[in-house]
């Protein structure tokens, strides 16, 4: 949709400086360009290669690596139905027809209002639990086709707002580390000690001292 | 049977060594200086420790057949078709020999069955996704991948299932098509867009059998290197516009040359059926261009096939129309001008301007034709926009790998590689990143070295001179400003600094340059100097004779050894090219010849040019297409192009390559040599100037002893690498002039007239695939100087001089020094020349908002 704002630009120049190279950035800034559209945009790769100083084809061909990024819009919940063996054996594909039919769109699709975009995904690790449904990456345990109803009302209700924010969302709470808890930004051909490294050896040293 | 060692075997006399195919990429020459021995299929090998393994093999006669792995490029090990079995003590196992650095000991078996079946299976997983296309595919027949799976591969495929399609084939940029699923992923093209050519715009996309090469959409992979992804693709999958369905490849017949569309020299074969020449390939030339080429140099023959090529000679008519007549008339006519000249007026009435176009025996064969059968020294390679010949030939030390040798410091003073001498671009990236060369740019401009310099001093035009000065004998000798840290990286290299200058700026003047010569030599007595002139043979010309005052060899006229072949020389020392113009407008030429020159479109005082042109009675232009000077001629005689005359040419370091005749000139078209040689006889009789080029290369290389090795071995040249000559390095450098550079006043902006590879030069225009890549003129102006002015995106500007004015689109951009204006040569919309006088040393602009 759009070139990152001017409260993620300053915040894109706090990561980036994050790093020897402006170009591990890369990955961070994906996720920063995702969390303020919900989707990874054509503008959004370009600004982000001017900011690292990279070629826009070198941050589409990064991004579009990822399963994750999403380089067309999607809806403001990612529903993924889980199709692989142990979810099959207990209704996962049943599930998703299911799904298609009560969101009304096809595996792949996002519904009309924006809300809801339909995935069949491979094993997420949840096979204990099949068959299993993320829903922005949250998972959903054990679903029939009535508790996957429930979900979409409660998820079109608002009612999970709390436990499963809008897609793109990194993190609610984003940590900000002091200058010296950074490790230490030096390029891999001159590394040099860590500050904590430096102050934990020393405090070895003087407590040598003492005994 | 365990402990019986497989290196003890006997050598597999049944297990037949693959014959490298001819892809024209063989490891790169090195020197043993860590020997190893290792054991390859039996055969006990002493190699470089740590060379890769691929290219031991290689080198010993064992090919290992591969895609991704190229010599010039690192290693990926992204397409395992190299696999071979490598015991280094801890038994057999099957390893990427692209990937593996060798060491003592190691034994190698490149034909083992496991590693057959691997190369079966590679090449089967390779082809699951492969369309099979082979019939209509532009590569069928010298392709990697139908080579070696014919050798290799499965005779059978098995795969059944549906495969992968794309829209085929899709345009990456103007020049270069992509058929995605031809595409093995080898990530060739895609390294050398960002590793060599430093142009990342194409990019592996998406993953797993989804993968493919691609831009980011609306930005295609506009890089002046593009042509070389499609020569190295081991596959169909990249093609370019001007080769598509062409020809097949068996129906090309292929001989080495050089390119001549600059200084560079790069060698190319020249690739021609019934007659056309369809395709140029870069060879390997280890000392220049390393197999890459320039798109310019390498669609250039695009030029030479079109239909504007002139096919026989011209002559105006009663009408005052350029009318096709017989080549004896023709002849005749510009005989009979010549001497009525030399007549009337004396020789000195007659002027030869060009000859860096030609081959070195055209240039010779029309240096003896002015200066012993016309007597005439007013003869000059350069059109004023070059340097002194003396400088040339007598500065010119340095080849392009001392250049390159890693750990040295480079001032570079001259033009900008990437648009004037792209392949020297290339050669500089490779230095400045992987062996240390640190590179101090002084200039009134960002150039292509962008991103390469160590550190960049700006100086606005005429300005160099003093920060040089400034540089080696003010500069703080610390302190993190500019100018100390690169005084105290020039401090550093000490005698040992590799210096290049030419003409960055078409509106500064000679004097500035061969004032920074000056300094530099005086400061850094040790120097030495690459002199990075754009046009193709220049030095070669040089070297031949057409330079005022210099006889061939580079020696100066009035030392010329006598020779039969030369056995009268000019009593007069003559003009270069700005001499010549003046005296041609104030009436004082009366035959101008114009050999492969086009004072109009090239001369920086286009003024000066139009008058003389216009002056000169008998105008003769020798040229194979009709550039605008030629328009404005009285006579043209059509001469034959590239790759249809053979010969050597010169590049900028001073060696001598071969170029070769690969079809026939267009019509009646005839080489330059043979074009001067029908002229002298026809003024004089009595002269045979030489019946070949061949005879005119041997007589030229009897002239002095820098050619030596080229009078013993004429045929030395047609290697690859050439034979290095240094011809007139005893030659005297002109005087220092005393360089006045008039105060600039905060009203005006410096002027600077810089080239770009693609413009609207004669050649360009004639080639379909290049012809729409030039840009619209634009002023480019520092951000801080246009905004005052009001300058927004594509406000039209007018740019006053004393000589005249220009209106044109302006931009910000801050590549470009504060106080300084940047116009590019030759573009459509704004020819800024009209701005410059021929003898001032810098040309300051008013702007204004038109
Ligand atoms: S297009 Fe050719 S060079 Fe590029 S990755 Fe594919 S096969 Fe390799
Ligand atoms: S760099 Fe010069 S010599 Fe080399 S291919 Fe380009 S134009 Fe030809
Ligand atoms: S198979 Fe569905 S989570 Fe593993
Ligand atoms: S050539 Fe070695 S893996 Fe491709």
């Amino acid at each position: 949709m759009a070139r990152l704002n001017a409260d993620n630009v300053a915040l894109a120049e706090r990561i980036i400086a994050r790093y020897p190279k402006p170009r591990s950035a890369l990955i961070p800034l994906c996720h920063l360009a995702q969390e303020q559209d919900g989707w990874l945009s054509e503008e959004a790769m370009a600004h982000i290669a001017e900011l690292i100083d990279c070629t826009p084809a070198q941050v589409l061909g990064t991004a579009s690596f990822y399963e994750m990024f999403k380089l067309h819009p999607v809806g403001r919940y990612c529903v993924n139905v889980c199709t692989n063996i142990s979810c099959q054996l207990l209704g996962g594909e049943e599930l998703l027809e299911h799904a298609e039919e009560t969101l009304g769109v096809r595996s792949g699709g996002t519904t009309e209002d924006g809300m809801f975009t339909l995935e069949d995904v491979e094993c997420v690790a949840a096979c204990t639990e099949a068959p299993a449904v993320q829903v922005n990456y949250r998972y959903f345990h054990r679903l029939d086709t009535e508790a996957f109803d429930e979900l979409i009302s409660a998820l079109r209700a608002g009612e999970l707002e709390d436990s499963v924010p809008p897609h793109g969302t990194l993190a609610k709470v984003r940590q900000e580390l002091d200058g010296d808890r950074v490790a230490n930004i030096t390029a891999p051909q001159d590394q040099s000690k860590p500050v904590w490294i430096e102050r934990a050896e020393a405090a070895a040293r003087s407590g040598g001292d003492d005994s | 049977m365990s402990d019986a060692p497989k290196t003890t075997d006997a050598p597999k006399t049944d297990a037949p060594k693959t014959d490298a195919p001819n892809t024209g990429e063989s490891p790169k020459p090195i020197e043993i200086t860590d020997p190893v021995e290792i054991n390859v299929d039996g055969e006990q090998l002493t190699v470089q420790n740590g060379e890769l393994l691929i290219d031991a093999c290689e080198r010993n006669g064992t090919y290992i057949p591969r895609f991704c792995y190229h010599p010039r490029m690192n290693p990926v090990g992204m397409c395992r078709m190299c696999l071979v079995e490598v015991d280094s003590g801890r038994g057999p196992a099957l390893q990427p020999s692209c990937m593996i650095p060798v060491s003592a000991d190691m034994s190698v078996d490149t034909t083992s069955d496991a590693v057959a079946k691997v190369q079966d299976g590679v090449l089967e997983f390779l082809l699951a996704n492969h369309p099979l296309d082979c019939p209509v595919c532009d590569k069928g027949g010298e392709c990697p991948l139908q080579d070696q799976t014919y050798a290799y591969g499965p005779g059978e495929s098995r795969f059944v299932e549906e495969k992968r399609h794309y829209a085929k084939p899709i345009s990456l940029s103007e020049t270069v098509y992509m058929d995605r699923e031809r595409c093995i992923l080898c990530d060739r093209c895609t390294r050398f867009a960002d590793e060599v050519a430093g142009d990342p715009l194409i990019h592996f996309i998406n993953r797993g059998s989804s993968t493919e090469v691609n831009t980011f959409p609306d930005q295609p992979f506009s890089s002046y290197f593009s042509g070389n992804t499609v020569q190295i693709c081991p596959v169909g999958a990249l093609t370019a516009k001007p080769f598509r369905f062409k020809a097949r490849p068996w129906d090309l017949t292929v001989k080495e040359s050089t390119c001549t569309r600059c200084s560079v020299g790069c060698r190319i074969t020249v690739e021609s059926s019934r007659d056309e020449v369809l395709r140029y390939q870069g060879v390997d030339s280890d000392s220049v261009n390393w197999s890459w080429l320039c798109d310019k140099g390498r669609f250039g023959f695009e030029a030479y096939n079109s239909p504007q090529r002139l096919r026989e000679p011209l002559v105006r008519d009663a009408e005052g129309e350029l009318a096709p007549v017989r080549w004896s008339e023709a002849l005749g006519l510009a005989a009979d001008q010549i001497r009525r000249a030399i007549e009337s007026r004396g020789p000195a009435s007659v002027a030869v301007i060009g000859g860096a176009r030609s081959t070195n025996e055209g240039a010779y064969a029309w240096a003896k034709l002015a200066k012993t059968v016309i007597g005439t020294d007013n003869c000059d390679a350069q059109l004023g926009d070059g340097l002194p010949a003396e400088a040339v030939l007598g500065l010119s030390g340095l080849t392009i790998d001392e250049l390159c040798a890693p750990g040295g410091t480079v001032l570079w003073l001259g033009p900008d590689p990437l648009e004037e001498l792209p392949v020297l671009q290339l050669r500089l990236r490779h230095a400045v990143i992987n062996d240390g060369v640190r590179i101090v740019e002084v200039g009134s401009r960002v150039t292509g070295l962008r991103d390469l310099v160590a550190q960049r001093i700006a100086a606005r035009p005429g300005e160099t001179p003093g920060v040089l000065r400034q540089l080696f004998e003010t500069a703080p000798a610390s302190g993190d400003t500019g100018l100390a840290t690169a005084a105290a990286l020039l401090r550093e290299a000490g005698d040992d600094l590799r210096v290049v200058v030419g003409r960055p700026n078409l509106a500064e003047s000679e004097d500035v340059v061969l004032e920074s010569i000056s300094v530099l030599r005086s400061s850094v007595p040790g120097a030495r100097f690459m002199t990075a002139l754009g046009r193709a043979n220049v030095r070669g010309a040089i070297e031949a004779g057409l330079a005022p005052g210099l006889a061939p060899g580079g020696v100066s006229l009035s030392n010329a050894a006598v020779s039969d072949a030369w056995s009268t020389v000019p009593a007069e020392t003559g003009s270069g090219s700005a001499g010549i113009l003046e005296a041609a407008a104030a009436g004082r030429i009366d035959v101008l010849v114009l050999l492969g020159a086009d004072p109009i479109s090239d001369f920086p005082d286009r003024s000066l040019a139009r008058r003389a042109l216009a002056a000169t009675p008998t105008v003769i232009s020798v040229a194979p297409l009709l550039d605008a000077s030629a328009a404005e001629a009285r006579i043209v005689l059509a001469s034959a192009a590239f790759g249809e005359v053979d010969g050597t040419t010169t590049n900028l370091e001073g060696r001598v390559t071969a170029v070769t005749q690969k079809v026939n000139p267009p019509g009646t078209a005839r080489p330059d040599w043979s074009i001067a040689s029908e002229l002298a006889v026809r003024i004089d009789p009595a002269v045979e100037l030489g019946r070949s080029a061949a005879a005119l290369a041997e007589e030229m290389w009897s002239l002095s002893d820098a050619y030596a090795e080229l009078a013993e071995r004429p045929e030395s040249p047609s290697g690859p690498e050439g034979v290095l000559c240094s011809a007139g390095h005893a030659l005297e450098l002109p005087a220092t002039p005393d360089v006045e550079l008039p105060a600039p006043d905060s009203y005006s902006l410096r002027l600077v007239i810089a080239r770009k590879l693609y413009d609207g030069g004669t050649l360009l225009a004639a080639s379909d695939s290049s012809a729409g890549l030039a840009d619209d003129a634009v002023a480019l102006l520092n951000p801080a100087d246009a905004a005052p002015l009001g300058v927004q995106n594509a406000t039209r500007v007018k740019l006053t001089s004393a000589n005249g004015n220009v209106t044109l689109p302006a931009r910000a951009d801050d590549s470009v020094q504060r106080g300084v204006v940047v116009v590019h040569h030759n573009l459509a919309g704004a020819d800024a020349r009209s701005l410059v006088a021929a003898g001032d040393t810098v040309c300051d602009v008013r702007a204004e908002v038109a």
